[in-house]
């Protein structure tokens, strides 16, 4: 393969996983921003989307029923641990760390329980490959990349032009003048947690059918989600978006020439020097 | 609390009964092999024996959970059939599970549990090569027969210690040295590697391309791909077009999406695919995304579906454990067991129950005259105890050689096209653990 023709790919790669590392980041993130909690099972909610969407699609046939049924029933989920874990610790930074992880596992054993270890797999709902002049390319990680970035800019506008975003932007910048002028914080705060909960979710159901689901995927994504909400500067949308390709379109060039383990490292260098210069990340207050 | 007491007057009379029953039963074993026939009954009273306790070290959580699994399943069901023959050497075997979360640190912890809580005989069962390498060397400080069932070379390489064997499965060294003549001859001598980038890729690695180099086939490009990957594609580009063969060993969960990518890649203009069952152990071959393999090959250490190793220990095997013609659960059909693995669960159980009676091992005591026993076992034959096949075993090593087995995806199916001799994957050993001392 020529070198322009391995870009190409290597661009199209970090592009695509640019954009599920974008969706489920927008959750930690978001969650951040607004709750200043760290929710350390950010993670098993991309797996429960990827695990209800192989359910479903196998119990109804239909991709398109995981794709509404599978991130409403994760938010409801969020909603339910917002109300019996969250809350009763008052969101506490250091109590949510540890609460969080035990969800984490919680969550991961139960599916172990009720869904096995085994990884399964979805026919994709638009099947067959672009041919390119070098290689093929999946036809549907294209919709899905499509299907993301309609996502992100719902999301986006969610935030920035209806009356809940501007509650939660209150409440991000100060939650306390926030409550003294009446927004129901508490509201807000569910909402946040099930949307950043729900975006995750979605996230999982939309990569299982280009790759399966599994009870420890969640962790395959949280480190990266982590090093993105750092790097785009914590509680900032677009700065989650940008960081979440840059660190796709890192991992995908340097994979072509370096070994895969040398492309993680330059990936973690990147973000390393960013902080060092920025401490806030690339849009974050310092 | 007066019932109970009661109960236990009973008990202990009716034992006393047994017990001269039993010295009536010792007198008649003496004349020939009766106890044989009487052993399961006698068990099923009040045990007259201290069982022998048995530790399995289980990948029951972690990525090895599928594993974990059917190790389990399947360690059962040898127990079970065990006792059924009257025990080891006269004593009813006791199974205790144990779970390491397929995790180095906790397999550690494990150990420790069943030496020093559960006072177990032996301890067996570790698959994946990361724990067996944190666990087996704190087997050997405690001083406890360690029997893996891992596949790794490094029971052979001689890095691990007296206390650790492996008399149940064939080791990757072996695997790949018997299999490669055979991909040279019908699958082409350009050759292209794909492997995971941890020691068990790197056994695959070094031991593949040294022998298929000396058959004169060249090794065109090594792809390591690190353990956590969840995408491939962007591999794919080091692949030369012109290679003849895509040699592929993964392991873990990321396979159905390994092998999708591949397909989308490479589309119609695929070069010939070998790969090991590894990746597909536990994986229905009619998932989607796995049509691409149609046509390709793979290796198998013993055939997934029923009537392609027929022997009646083979089915007699399957049926035991509880697995259907295809490979699956007999109770669930998407339930695909790890058949390429598991029967070495099986095999370790039944070799130590042979060295146990062979070396008159009653306790701890006796640890030396069960290594030293079993370091002098030769061969292990055909049959209940070895349904994957005749094993060479060599004592300087601590490691079983047996035969592999080459089948081709057809109708979605495994179909064996090449079985090869045991001598096909045997190398002159390298350490010797026999001088190594007690």
């Amino acid at each position: 393969m020529t070198f322009v023709s391995q870009l190409v790919l290597a661009l199209l790669e970090g592009t695509v996983s640019g954009f599920i590392l974008a969706l489920m980041s927008l959750g930690l993130s978001l969650v951040f921003g607004v709750m200043r909690i760290v929710n350390v099972a950010h993670g098993e909610f991309f797996m429960l989307g990827a695990v209800l969407a192989w359910w479903i699609t196998t119990a109804t046939g239909s991709f398109l029923a995981a794709v509404i049924v599978a991130p409403l029933a994760v938010m409801g989920m969020a909603i339910a641990i917002e109300r019996v874990v969250l809350r009763p610790i008052r969101y506490s930074p250091g109590a949510t760390i540890v609460a969080t992880l035990g969800l984490l596992y919680l969550l991961q054993q139960m599916t172990l329980m009720l869904y096995g270890p085994e990884a399964r797999a979805v026919t994709p709902p638009l099947g067959g490959t672009i041919e390119l002049p070098w290689f093929g390319y999946a036809r549907y990680k294209l919709v899905l990349a499509a299907v993301a970035a309609v996502l992100l800019l719902a999301t986006w506008g969610l935030v920035r032009a209806t009356t809940l975003g501007l509650r939660m932007r209150a409440t991000q910048q100060d939650p306390e003048i926030a409550q003294a002028f009446g927004v129901p914080i508490h509201r807000v705060y569910r909402a946040a947690f099930a949307l950043g909960a729900g975006l995750a979710a979605m996230a999982g159901v939309l990569v299982v059918p280009v790759q399966q689901a599994h009870y420890l995927m969640g962790l395959d994504g949280l480190l990266l989600s982590f090093m993105v909400v750092i790097l785009g500067g914590l509680g900032s949308i677009g700065g989650t978006v940008i960081a979440s390709f840059l660190v796709g379109w890192i991992d995908g060039i340097a994979s072509i020439f370096f070994t895969p383990t040398v492309a993680r490292i330059a990936a973690s260098l990147v973000v390393a020097l960013v902080l060092v210069v920025r401490g806030g990340g690339l849009f974050g207050e310092s | 609390m007066l019932s109970v007491r009661e109960g236990t007057t009973l008990m202990s009379t009716e034992k006393l009964t047994r017990r001269e029953m039993l010295k009536a039963l010792g007198a008649l074993a003496g004349f020939g092999a009766l106890s044989r026939f009487l052993a399961p009954y006698v068990y099923a009273g009040a045990s007259p024996q201290p069982p022998i306790k048995i530790g399995l070290q289980a990948h029951r959580t972690g990525i090895g959970a599928v594993y974990g699994k059917w190790y389990e399943r399947t360690a059962r069901a040898a127990v079970k059939v065990i006792n059924a023959q009257g025990g080891i050497a006269g004593r009813p075997v006791e199974l205790i599970v144990e779970d390491d979360g397929t995790d180095p640190k906790r397999g550690i912890e494990v150990v420790e549990k069943f030496a020093l809580e559960h006072r177990v005989d032996f301890i067996f069962g570790t698959l994946f090569s990361h724990v067996v390498l944190s666990s087996a060397p704190r087997a050997g400080e405690l001083k406890i027969p360690y029997l893996v069932v891992s596949e790794g070379y490094h029971v052979a390489s001689g890095k691990l210690n007296r206390w650790t064997f492996q008399p149940g499965i064939t080791d990757v060294r072996a695997q790949v040295t018997a299999i490669a003549p055979w991909i040279v001859r019908n699958l082409g001598k350009r050759i292209a590697m794909i492997f995971p980038d941890y020691a068990f890729g790197y056994d695959h690695r070094d031991f593949f391309s040294a022998a298929a180099r000396k058959l004169g086939a060249e090794i065109v490009a090594l792809v390591p791909i690190p353990p956590t990957e969840t995408s491939f594609t962007k591999y794919f580009p080091r692949i030369p077009r012109n290679v003849d063969v895509i040699y592929h060993v993964m392991v873990g969960p990321a396979v159905l999406t390994f092998v999708r990518e591949m397909g989308e890649f490479f589309g119609q203009r695929r070069p010939k695919l070998f790969g090991f069952i590894d990746s597909l152990e536990g994986v229905d071959l009619a998932s989607p995304g796995l049509e691409y393999l149609e046509g390709s090959y793979l290796w198998e250490a013993l055939p997934r579906y029923a009537g392609q190793y027929n022997t009646p220990w083979e089915k007699q095997y399957r049926e035991a454990v509880g697995v259907d013609a295809n490979g699956a659960s007999k109770t669930d059909p998407k339930d695909v067991s790890t058949y390429s693995h598991m029967f070495g669960v099986w095999e370790t159980l039944f070799v130590i129950k042979e060295v146990v009676e062979k070396s008159g091992y009653r306790g701890p005591k006796d640890y030396r005259a069960f290594v030293e026993t079993l370091e002098k076992i030769e061969w292990f034959e055909e049959g209940l105890a070895h349904p994957q096949g005749p094993k060479r075993f060599v004592g300087k090593i601590h490691q079983a050689f047996g035969q592999q087995f080459i089948s081709q995806v057809v109708g979605r199916k495994l179909k064996v096209v090449h079985r090869t001799k045991i001598e096909d994957g045997m190398y002159k050993p390298e350490a010797d653990y026999t001088k190594q001392p007690l």
